[in-house]
């Protein structure tokens, strides 16, 4: 892992990290990928992937209309509205 | 009476015979919660208001003589990443300071259905990303039992509410030993059901092939009591199995008898504490004295569980992380020049290094094409994990191992000696990985400080669990005292 | 030098469900900013998704419609991006195992009919809709949040504007005929984007694939892609190549304009949403669909040609559209006379629509008042020209032709001895003419003919009266 691998990662997550969190990142993902590479020792390649526990007949809704929520409710964690709309200050791009 | 020192069934009783009023009990309880909680810290948010509310509306039905619900008077304490209408839920994280959910999750639609009365939202691992309860951006939640000590985690506000007689019941969630660690941790009862038994239509999502949620108390009837009321199928959640919702408590006998019990030789020689070792191996010898048949089982892929769990675990995250983007709810950051800054900026200022830590690992995991080799490969071994169990369970009813490896630690000590932290999940983790039920259950102090037994059961089998660890509560006469 | 452009559509279509793809809210154009939002399309933390089965319904009719394989298990992926219209942080998609795949539609293309590829198509969720105001503030409003779409991807088996346009027109027909999309551009339910890169075949020398956005309609598909398709050759004449970059389409300028450069940096980080549990689907199942299919319009154009015994052309125009080969049908009920119904449809009724530039939905007529028409012109009660007319007016005020007729004594003379009259008089007013057709001036009669119909204001049968002249000029 280099430094410019973890900007990658944080420009993908979208988070800006310190000198220092960067350090400790670098640190981190060697210690884990060697713990991860544990599993190499497996021979998984005829097994399936679990991805679903449990499984079920029909685990869907019919078509059908409910009750939306009320608009001042739908805007009440807004950080910014205006006009019934979420609102995103002037920016550059 | 000391009214707080009451199970949750005796309250219920007392409540309906009419012995005290459910004012009473919820006014014993906020007065305990005054009284310990400033130094304890295990609320983020105390809804005083909405209880005597909920307490009036119980002590009237008890008036004019109407069925009561199952949990009528009872006070509840409720983890704060599951979502409470009107009532801010903060997951412990800066970035839901000020999230008011308009919507309530199932668990807590079902509580106040059958009359429970939620005191508070409870502190908890930003997110419930930790070990610990140290990650919240509300501050450290103390062990009742040391307050020197950490309650576990990240459930670590709802245990110690349930220790210290803040609450009688409390509502966790088990990603990787959420529920378990901290129960054992606070000397407790701790529930973690199997994958899909209880909705998750409200609980903020860690990591959602993993997430469940579950309860506390301080015995396993009280404990059973509450999962009877969250568990079963849900038409908002359609993970949730289709389980009709019947009755734990009925099952809960005390006769063991011929019960068939497993000790998995892998997990019994993982490093750990010879005094926890040695509180779990006599505690297999009173399941033997209760007519139960302990042997020693093989779970042969065990030392994968780790790897696999972190896999899915730090991908989940990231994924789940995601929406927290500053736009239409949650912290946004004051100034910014472009969409991405905003992004950037809400998410750094509003997210804490635990959670960024298992976002930055995700994101690796999930982008690289050697991350997304393991990220498969996890879920491959999952399956291996789970022939392991399926083939102990075709046997055996009930598997025992300790809860966790080790005894609470002191507050701060896992920034020294993280490995020690996210060690303590090590036994808890294969249940959520394979979506099996698991329960902690005190089994004796050292040097003043808890053990916790698991009991693990196979999935959709809560049955053999409780039943298994009532008829050993009863024998071990733990309750909720030393 | 000779040149082959290669064009690959990817189309996003909004299913008509009544609800969202995960929850229960409406799904509905327009409608005020964010009155259909819930916790689940809001993306609020705790909220869980709940597959819509209809959503999965349409998307598998969709893929019978172009001939697709249709998956055993559907498998949901979530797709991360961050975008303020995206709740979540991502989008829920499909990755590896889409819903539908390994289909075609066939176009007549310059050299006989044409079999273009398509891929895939996917069920996945639409997002929410930012507007900027004149302030240059973002207003989001997430209506649009988990509107039910299919992404479907052709091959690159486009060769031309023409191609990508006539595809678009049948592809659209299919899905309306199936009724899972009312594929109005103007209101974003069909969205296209265009993959175009040009070969030299003589050489085998390729250009990087750009991408083009922001296209509104099939004419600016086709124009956009013989852009491209210059300015790709353009370059290569210089021996440079394209920028792999995704451009947007200007129709005010009819240009490309570079709108973000492709530097292959999209990562989505898709993961498998284990939220949606996987549905199976069986033979059965899709067997059902199958045979609950509407009409597909290639098989009603086989059915028109041969029950109505129409040309393979008139078959054509009359199911280029749903509503329109209703139209023609149920009006064919109410005459019996399957080609004098299609010429006017053909005629007359797609003129009418097309320079009003409405649709067969907007008429103000009906199948049964065209019928009534037909009939006065059938019966000799007016003339087709006069039909003409009364057309034109049941286009305007949608009154019942007969109505018209009478409201305007358009009803057509045909007693003889009333027009004899006419005729007689006629002649004598003109009788140079009547000289001049005697002497083989064709033209004369055509004159004579004409002046009769004026003086009737175009009420008389053109048929007698041609007879009645004939007859007089013989008896001169
Ligand atoms: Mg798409
Ligand atoms: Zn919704």
């Amino acid at each position: 892992m280099t430094r410019e691998d973890i900007l990658q990662i944080a420009e993908m997550s979208k988070l800006s990290l310190s000198e220092e969190e960067i350090q400790i990142f670098m640190g981190m993902f060697s210690g884990v990928m060697g713990q991860v590479k544990e599993l190499d020792e497996l021979d998984t390649e005829a097994i399936e992937p679990l991805y679903f526990l449990n499984v079920k007949d029909k685990p869907y809704r019919e078509d059908v209309e409910e009750e939306s929520l009320d608009r001042a409710e739908v805007l009440k964690n807004a950080p910014e509205e205006e006009y019934g709309y979420f609102k995103v200050k002037k920016v550059m791009d | 009476m000391d009214i707080t020192s009451l199970t949750a069934m005796e309250i219920r009783e007392k409540i309906a015979n009419k012995e005290i009023s459910a004012q009473e009990v919820i006014k014993a309880h906020l007065d305990r919660i005054k009284e310990l909680d400033g130094d304890l810290n295990a609320f983020i948010t105390i809804t005083e208001e909405e209880a005597f509310e909920a307490a009036k509306r119980v002590d009237e039905k008890v008036k004019n003589g109407e069925k009561l619900g199952k949990l009528a008077g009872i006070p509840i304490g409720v983890k704060d990443n599951i979502v409470t209408k009107d009532i801010r839920t903060t997951a412990g994280s800066k970035m839901l300071e000020n999230f008011i959910p308009p919507y309530d999750a199932t668990v807590i639609k079902r509580i106040k259905e059958e009359d429970g009365i939620i005191l508070g939202k409870t502190n908890l691992d930003e997110f419930a990303g930790s070990y610990s309860t140290e990650s919240s951006y509300f501050g450290v939640t103390k062990n009742p039992i040391d307050r020197e000590r950490v309650p576990g985690g990240s459930s670590g506000g709802s245990t110690a509410a349930v220790r210290a007689q803040e609450v009688a019941l409390a509502l966790g969630s088990d990603t990787g030993g959420s529920n378990r660690q901290p129960a054992s941790y606070c000397g407790i009862v701790g529930i973690k059901p199997s994958y899909g038994l209880v909705s998750r239509h409200g609980l903020i999502p860690l990591s959602n092939s993993l997430d469940v949620v579950g309860s506390f108390a301080r015995n396993v009837t009280d404990a059973s009591l509450l999962l009877d009321v969250i568990a079963g199928r849900d038409e908002k959640d359609p993970t949730a199995m289709d389980i009709e919702r019947g009755s734990y408590l009925e099952g809960l006998t005390g006769d063991i008898k011929g019960m068939k019990v497993a000790l998995p030789k892998e997990y019994m020689n993982m490093p750990m504490d010879a005094r926890v070792k040695e509180k779990v191996l006599q505690a297999a010898k009173v399941f033997e004295k209760l007519g139960a048949h302990v042997e020693e089982v093989s779970l042969p892929h065990a030392k994968y569980a780790w790897a696999t769990y972190y896999l899915i675990v730090v991908s989940e995250i990231s994924s789940a992380m995601a929406k927290y983007d500053g736009v239409s709810y949650g912290h946004r950051t004051e100034d910014y020049e472009s969409l991405d800054e905003l992004f950037i900026k809400s998410r750094t200022e509003g997210l804490g290094e635990e959670i960024k830590r298992s976002i930055m690992a995700g994101t690796y995991i999930l982008s690289t094409e050697e991350g997304r080799k393991y990220y498969e490969k996890a879920f491959r071994v999952r399956a291996l994990l789970k022939e392991d169990f399926d083939r102990v369970f075709e046997k055996y009813d009930v598997i025992l191992t300790p809860t966790t490896p080790n005894l609470p630690f002191k507050i701060g000590e896992s920034v020294k000696n993280p490995t020690e932290m996210y060690g303590s999940g090590i036994f808890c983790i294969p249940a959520n990985v394979v979506g099996l039920c698991a329960l902690s259950v005190p089994c004796g102090y050292v040097h003043g400080l808890p053990v916790g037994l698991q009991i693990m059961g196979d999935r959709f089998k809560e049955a053999n669990i409780l039943k298994a660890a009532y008829a050993f509560e009863g024998e071990l006469s733990l309750g909720g005292d030393k | 030098m000779a040149y082959k452009t290669i064009v690959g559509l990817e189309i996003h279509v909004e299913l008509m469900t009544k609800t969202k793809l995960f929850c229960s809210c409406k799904n509905e154009f327009g409608g005020e900013a964010n009155t259909h939002c819930c916790p689940i399309c809001l993306g609020l933390p705790g909220a869980m998704p709940k597959l819509n089965k209809g959503a999965l319904e349409y998307a598998i009719k969709a893929g019978l419609a172009f001939n697709c394989q249709i998956a055993h298990r559907l498998k949901m992926d979530r797709k991360h991006y961050f975008y303020p219209d995206l709740t979540k942080g991502y989008q829920i998609s499909q990755d590896d195992n889409p819903l539908c795949a390994n289909g075609y539609l066939i176009i007549e293309g310059e050299e006989g009919p044409k079999k273009i590829g398509i891929q895939r198509i996917h069920l996945e969720e639409d997002t929410g809709k930012s507007i900027h105001t004149e302030a240059g503030d973002t207003l989001v409003d997430y209506n649009r949040a988990g509107v039910p779409l299919i992404e479907i991807v052709t091959a690159p088996d486009i060769n031309s504007g023409e191609e990508a346009r006539m595809f678009l027109e049948n592809l659209k027909n299919t899905l309306k005929y199936i009724e899972v999309s009312d594929c109005k551009m103007e209101e974003g339910s069909l969205r296209c984007d265009v993959n175009i890169n040009v070969v030299d075949t003589e050489t085998g020398k390729k250009t990087n694939i750009t991408e083009i956005k922001n296209l509104n309609s099939f004419k600016a598909v086709a124009t956009a892609i013989e852009y491209e398709e210059k300015r790709h050759i353009s370059l290569l004449e210089e021996g440079k190549n394209t920028d792999k970059e995704t451009r947007r389409w200007n129709d005010v300028e009819n240009v490309t304009i570079i709108m973000r450069e492709k530097g292959g940096t999209d990562n989505y980080r898709y993961a498998v949403d284990v939220d949606i549990l996987p549905v199976a689907i069986d033979r059965e199942w899709i067997d059902d669909i199958k045979a609950n299919l509407p009409e597909l319009p290639q098989d009603k154009k086989e059915r028109f040609m041969r029950d109505y015994d129409l040309p393979a052309y008139d078959a054509g125009v009359l199911t280029q559209s749903k509503e329109l080969s209703i139209f023609f049908e149920e009006t064919v009920k109410l005459c019996d006379d399957p080609k004098q119904v299609s010429n006017w449809v053909m005629g007359d009724v797609l003129r009418g629509l097309n320079d009003k530039a409405i649709e067969v939905g907007d008429l103000k007529f009906g199948p049964e008042d065209l019928a009534a028409l037909l009939k006065l012109i059938k019966e000799d009660k007016i003339s087709n020209n006069v039909g003409k007319k009364v057309l034109r007016e049941m286009f305007e005020t949608g009154k019942k032709p007969e109505d018209i007729v009478k409201e305007k004594g358009l009803i057509q003379i045909s007693d003889e001895d009333e027009l004899k009259k006419i005729v007689a008089q006629v002649l004598e007013e003109n009788e140079q003419s009547v000289i001049d057709y005697k002497n083989g001036k064709d033209r004369a009669l055509g004159f004579i003919i004409g002046q009769v119909m004026k003086a009737t204001r175009g009420k008389a049968n053109p048929q007698i009266v041609n007879k009645l002249v004939l007859e007089a000029i013989e008896e001169k």
